[in-house]
């Protein structure tokens, strides 16, 4: 069974929410025995180096508990600044919408699971 | 009594304008450089009355030896009207200094009258009245050449808009045919379009086409790379295709890593790469003939 988590990222992220989104998350997919997380960040409209390198930081932690990481539906604005600042997430698939992310990851984890329950993990 | 260079210009400009206005008008009716298909005769007369009035009066104040004084600014403020007015109606820019260098003759000749015999004075005199249009005779030049420029940067802004089409080639399928040089600016915008495409079509592969760009730098080629990541933070993966003989080889050379890119030769193949990639196979629905 292919377990995916979803983390929706809906507010101003800070060091302090940063580390606790971390530490629930790698508890959740340690707990869930998830294959894969998602992190939507749809309505984050600011973005800084910070929070770059805590997606990176978030997907290394994934992958080192077997489970893959896809950021769902960056904006333009997000996707361009981040580049400017030289963070481009290599390693870290993207993808537009949640379904083509599990799709994505469906695909990847290839157990042949026909469906991942998603758990909203939700910083406040 | 020691009388300070171009006073007699001076002198001859506030005694003889009148005369000089004719033989000047007279002068430029003839000359070939006037064009009439362009310019009115009127407006013509009316810019000559005037410039004349002006340089007297700044020559009066200010002599004729610096043309940079806030005396000639009136002078200046005219000059740079005609010019701009006339480049744009096509002048080129020898036409439009022309009108202020055949003052020379009629105001040479007058000075020939008024010194007499006295070479060294006349050598001086006309010196000085000869430095002094040719100032303004360059100033001229100088407008009409910011009129232009100031045409060329609307043009490349215009352009900048035109020239970065984004195309749905397919479902999910996105070209964007760069033409011309990729700075900066125009990556920024290239990169806007192309994201926000991406978001409205939900496209998954997007081809760079760059078969328009004349060269590729290690500059132009950077911009290409952020492009592409841009894109795929966005979710969507980008080919690079159009990639001509001589571009390869100078990729090649300056070093310029697009390994973590697809690269195809046209814009074909990279095509059939994305049909592939969804999975998708063109056949021939009829056999050949």
């Amino acid at each position: 069974m292919g377990e995916f988590l979803l983390v929706s990222i809906q507010v101003d992220m800070h060091d302090k929410l940063a580390i606790t989104l971390q530490d629930d998350l790698t508890t959740s997919i340690v707990k869930h025995r998830a294959r894969g997380v998602l992190i939507d960040i749809s309505s984050l409209e600011i973005v800084d180096s910070f929070i770059g390198r805590m997606l990176a930081n978030i997907a290394a932690m994934s992958r080192v508990l077997d489970a893959e990481t896809v950021v769902v539906g960056m904006r333009p604005a997000v996707a361009i600044t981040l580049v400017e600042l030289g963070m481009s997430l290599t390693g870290v698939r993207t993808a537009l919408t949640v379904e083509r992310a599990m799709d994505t990851l469906r695909a990847s984890v290839a157990t042949g699971a026909e469906s991942g329950r998603g758990d909203a993990a939700r910083p406040e | 009594m020691p009388r300070e260079t171009g006073s007699r210009v001076v002198e001859i400009l506030d005694k003889h304008e009148r005369e000089l206005l004719t033989s000047w008008l007279d002068r430029q009716l003839k000359a070939s450089t006037l064009r009439r298909d362009l310019l009115q005769e009127s407006e013509m007369r009316e810019q000559s009355r005037e410039f004349l009035r002006l340089v007297r009066d700044a020559a009066a104040k200010a002599g004729v030896e610096d043309v940079d004084t806030p005396a000639y600014e009136p002078v200046r403020e005219l000059l740079r009207a005609i010019s701009t007015e006339r480049a744009r109606k096509g002048f080129t820019s020898s036409e439009t200094a022309t009108f202020v260098f055949s003052l020379k003759e009629p105001v040479f000749a007058r000075l020939r009258q008024e010194v007499g015999m006295d070479v060294g004075a006349l050598a001086e005199e006309m010196w000085a009245a000869n430095v002094l249009l040719d100032k303004l005779g360059l100033f001229t030049t100088e407008v009409h050449q910011q009129g232009r420029e100031t045409v060329i940067a609307r043009q490349a802004e215009e352009m900048l808009e035109l020239s970065t089409p984004v195309v749905e080639l397919w479902e999910g399928v996105l070209a964007l045919p760069v033409i011309g040089t990729l700075d900066s600016a125009r990556t920024q915008v290239v990169m806007e379009n192309l994201l926000q495409r991406i978001v409205e079509t939900g496209a998954t592969i997007a081809i760079i086409d760059i078969t328009g760009v004349p060269t590729v730098d290690t500059l132009v080629a950077q911009h290409l790379l952020k492009t592409v990541a841009a894109a795929r933070l966005m979710g969507a993966d980008c080919i690079i295709s159009g990639i001509r003989p001589q571009i390869a080889q100078t990729i090649v050379h300056l070093g310029v890593e697009l390994q973590s890119v697809i690269t195809k030769a046209t814009l074909a193949d990279a095509f059939a790469v994305a049909l592939q990639r969804a999975g998708l196979a063109v056949v021939r629905s009829r056999p050949q003939a």
